[in-house]
């Protein structure tokens, strides 16, 4: 087997050390009645060449963004991912390390988490991020738990126009926290903070998302201040690509911002992994869930960084942790980091207004009815096809197009709405394109 | 060495973006940015040499031995990250339409079927994000089962050893369940009377790791199932510890009804520094209904995504799990086959030839045969010398190693925690197991030397108290402040973990 080192004079030297006669005899103490007595029924092995041949093969039936013209959207973006990411992805230093527990054996990953932590602090306004979550799902279950115990209520508020994967996750957080969910239906694609007051009363937080699941720009300083006003926890869910042209929330009264990293730094990989980012005013630091890396010095004096506040967590605080998370997604997170360094503050300012620019030019140019007429929309937008989002997608597909997600998927009374997503990565021909498919 | 904030200047910059005849964007001014985020500023060459400096001082299995315990430190074979790139997988956006994912949705199904037979169970859900989310689910689809019978009031207790990794705990508390703890015995099984006088009408279930943490394969496993499914709880298999026992002993037939598996362990996901991970529930035929939607069905020549799920969970992450993770992984085990025990085989034999040779060195709490990895005591280097587990720890660096995992198992004092892996030659295991020797000689006739240890790493041990008392999370730019000149806070903490 070309991944073990072992030879037969190695395997008899080590038996004879151990002073055993075979290796079945390692296994003395699984219990006879217990002991697997046949081979695995798995398909035969295949050498490198077969193996890339076969997953060639299984990767060729897939239908990815560089086949088909795509403005699929709704959470997971093909933004452009710079060469540097897949280079320093590569090292194998970072590649096939694991959480830094011996820091002296690790400075280089520590400092990589601490230099991320504070790049999603730059661009949400907050005083403290971890070393990253699971995906944008996950952290908004994190954030509920934060504000349970941070306001003792049991209640949340989650807005319609979050991201349904978000909220359907919280959902099945909710029981197992002891938590109640309520939520907050739209207006016209956007959420009215009048809805939000009510809702907010006695909640332990309430979670909008900006921009909106819709692509929509939601009132959202008067949606952190309802919150604020009902001492409710104001968390909201982010689009880093978004934070170079959006206001920080930490700039409008939030109390914890989360996010899905994967549009900076990540591909789409049908789905992960991908990175989520948690962060929050210092006031919750120690009920902050999963790792963080702090700054210190080593018995010389010199600059060093190690895991710290470590008594939040589950291999310390045991059943009274924050969370049980162990992994995070440090390599996904340090995707970000290099990404967002590749950028910089003028050049994450310009992407987005790229796509801003791009998806207005697209709004005019397919000519169809927008679901939200009213709104002012970031790199997403609703539009009604005119018959059943399904058979626009098909119709489209055919021609090599993917149109945009069928928002029917998810809301009642959206049989026709196609939700359209524009990257940098379309130009205005492609654009063009677009308009000319949905047409016919 | 500096951060790269404190190489940035203001007006380089490394990206460039397509630019096109376009108006520009309107956005509300009470919605737009005041102050930009200081992100680094940067050209390409300055950024590329910031971050190889970087991994220049990380310590991967890529550059040497990592015996880290209960981790599952092995080669990751870079066939996979070929593989893992293919655009057919890398650029696949999750919410296409099932016809345009056949190639990901066989993969999948193809994988789910692997994880049942190695298992020995019914069902898969990929969908959990890491072992930690694989319990958590675990524990989920156990609340989601007495509810289903009418029991969710009544069954409020979930039992773990004492041996348990510290995810245990914290799941059985996020599942909102209340703990017991059961005891160890005398050869490192869980303790049966214990068990007995603490499984009862009561109890939801139990979680275990087997073989356990102390690397000893329960002897009393049908016993343990016989408990508590006469209770009618259920037994819960934390997957940490799988590489001891692919085709050699199934969780399944062992009676348990659920396991998380560790992708990241067991199956070569990278670890990536912390991550990403990829935690598979496997379940008996009972528990299938309540697994997260959606899974990927086969009907005929086609797959499909369940979501037709009414007794589901719910989703416990967005879309249908960490996809890349389960290309490496089923790349993994294809190149395997059947001879996956193999894997298992050379995993127990390596971590019993390292324990028959420092057993004479280091105190040995359980006198048995190890699985693929096992727990010495320093403490005899401690009572002798004053020497403990971290010095020893620290000083395995200055050897070129990774030390092992280290106070873990909490029922064992000093406890040095030693995985191999299959993958390592035996030179190494000898070039390891010979510093281990020289280590404790040296506590002998220079333990001073080796409370200072590492002197040979880029920077001495670090002070966390100091770390957690400043809790400097964040570098502050103009106002950072210098720890340099601040005293030193107190002794290093001894590190515990729980992998």
């Amino acid at each position: 087997m070309r991944y073990l080192s072992l030879t037969d004079s190695d395997q008899e030297a080590m038996l004879a050390a151990i002073g055993v006669s075979s290796i079945d005899e390692l296994f003395q103490d699984i219990p006879e009645r217990v002991r697997f007595d046949r081979p695995l029924d798995l398909e035969p092995a295949l050498s490198e060449p077969e193996l890339v041949a076969h997953l060639e093969q299984l990767a060729g039936r897939n239908a990815h963004t560089g086949r088909e013209l795509s403005f699929l959207g709704a959470g997971i973006y093909d933004h452009y991912v710079p060469a540097i990411v897949d280079a320093i992805l590569a090292r194998g230093e970072f590649l096939t390390a694991y959480t830094p527990y011996q820091p002296e054996m690790s400075q280089g990953v520590l400092q990589a988490i601490f230099e991320y932590q504070t790049v999603i602090c730059e661009l949400t306004g907050m005083d403290v991020s971890n070393a990253s979550g699971y995906d944008g799902t996950t952290v908004a279950a994190d954030a509920c738990y934060v504000a349970k115990h941070t306001t003792g209520r049991t209640k949340v508020v989650l807005t319609e126009a979050l991201n349904p994967q978000v909220r359907q996750v919280v959902k099945t957080y909710a029981p197992g926290f002891g938590l109640e969910v309520v939520e907050v239906p739209h207006t016209d694609g956007i959420t009215d903070p009048d809805d939000v007051r009510k809702a907010a009363e006695d909640a332990a937080c309430v979670i909008f998302q900006q921009p909106n699941f819709f692509g929509c720009l939601e009132p959202a300083p008067e949606l952190a201040a309802v919150a604020n006003e009902a001492e409710a926890l104001a968390v909201a869910h982010v689009d880093p690509v978004s934070l170079g042209v959006l206001e920080a929330p930490g700039g409008y009264g939030c109390a914890i911002a989360i996010g899905e990293g994967q549009g900076a730094g990540n591909y789409q990989s049908y789905g992960g992994p991908h990175y989520g980012f948690i962060a929050m005013r210092s006031d919750y630091i120690r009920r902050m869930p999963g790792r963080i890396v702090g700054e210190t010095t080593d018995t010389a004096g010199e600059r060093g960084y190690v895991l710290t506040l470590q008594t939040r967590e589950q291999h310390i605080r045991r059943e009274k942790a924050t969370s049980n998370i162990t992994t995070n997604q440090t390599l996904l997170a340090l995707a970000g980091l290099a990404h967002l360094s590749w950028l910089g503050p003028q050049g994450l300012r310009e992407l987005g207004e790229t796509c801003m620019s791009l998806a207005a030019y697209a709004k005019d140019r397919l000519g169809l009815p927008l679901v939200f007429p009213d709104r002012t929309t970031f790199k997403e937008f609703a539009v009604r096809a005119g018959r059943p989002a399904e058979e626009a997608i098909r119709a489209a597909r055919e021609q090599g197009v993917h149109p945009g997600y069928a928002l029917k998927r998810d809301y009642s009374g959206m049989e026709d709405a196609l939700l359209v997503c524009v990257t940098e990565k379309r130009s205005p021909g492609d654009i063009d394109r677009l308009a000319e498919v949905l047409a016919a | 060495m500096k951060l790269i904030f404190e190489k940035s200047q203001a007006g380089r910059t490394a990206g460039t973006l397509p630019s096109y005849d376009l108006p520009p964007a309107e956005v509300p001014e009470e919605l737009r940015r005041g102050e930009p985020p200081r992100l680094p500023e940067l050209a390409e060459p300055e950024i590329v040499r910031h971050f190889t400096a970087l991994a220049d001082r990380t310590f991967g299995v890529d550059t040497g031995f990592y015996p880290l315990g209960s981790c599952t430190m092995k080669h990751n074979p870079r066939v996979n990250e070929r593989v893992v790139a293919l655009p057919g997988f890398r650029d696949l956006h999750p919410l296409q339409e099932e016809d345009g994912a056949q190639g990901a949705l066989e993969l999948m199904w193809r994988l789910q079927e692997i994880l049942a037979e190695v298992c020995g169970l019914h069902a898969v859900s990929l969908q959990p994000a890491a072992g930690s989310q694989g319990e958590l689910t675990g524990l989920m689809l156990m609340r989601a089962y007495f509810a289903d019978r009418g029991e969710a009031e009544q069954r409020k207790f979930v039992i773990t050893a004492d041996t348990a990794h510290g995810t245990n705990p914290a799941s059985v508390t996020m599942a909102g369940f209340e703990l017991k703890k059961v005891e160890t015995d005398a050869r490192g099984n869980l303790d049966l009377d214990d068990l007995r006088a603490k499984v009862n009408e009561e109890t939801a279930g139990l979680m275990l790791t087997n073989p356990s943490t102390l690397g000893l394969f329960d002897e009393h496993i049908e016993e343990v199932a016989e408990i508590f499914h006469g209770a009618g709880a259920l037994l819960y298999y934390d997957g940490a510890n799988l590489n001891a026992v692919c085709g050699i002993s199934r969780p399944g037939d062992m009676g348990f009804d659920i396991v998380h598996i560790n992708l990241h362990k067991t199956f070569s996901q990278p670890h990536g520094g912390g991550g990403p991970g990829g935690g598979p529930v496997a379940v008996r035929d009972i528990l299938e209904p309540f697994l997260p939607a959606p899974t990927v069905i086969r009907d005929g020549n086609e797959f499909l995504l369940d979501y037709n799920r009414p007794k589901s969970i719910g989703k416990v992450r967005g879309y249908t799990g960490p996809f890349g993770v389960f290309v490496r992984s089923y790349a993994f085990i294809r190149a395997y086959g059947p001879e996956l025990r193999r894997m298992s085989e050379v995993a127990v034999l390596n971590a019993n030839y390292m324990l028959s040779r420092l057993k004479s060195t280091y105190d040995l709490p359980f006198e048995r045969l190890c699985m693929h990895e096992f727990v010495l005591s320093a403490r005899n280097l401690k009572r002798d010398h004053g020497v403990n587990a971290l010095d020893v720890a620290k000083r395995l660096m200055d050897y070129g190693f990774h030390p092992p995992t280290i106070y873990f198992p909490l029922i064992v004092p000093e406890a040095l925690m030693i995985e191999p892996t299959e993958t390592e030659p035996k030179e190494t295991l000898d070039a390891f197991c010979d510093a281990m020797e020289k280590i404790a000689a040296e506590a002998a006739s220079d333990p001073e030397m080796l409370k200072e240890a590492p002197h040979r790493r880029p920077v001495r041990r670090l002070d966390e108290v100091k770390a957690a008392k400043r809790a400097i999370v964040k570098y502050g730019f103009d106002q950072h402040p210098d720890l340099r000149g601040e005293r030193a806070e107190g002794e290093t903490v001894e590190a515990q973990k729980g992998a």
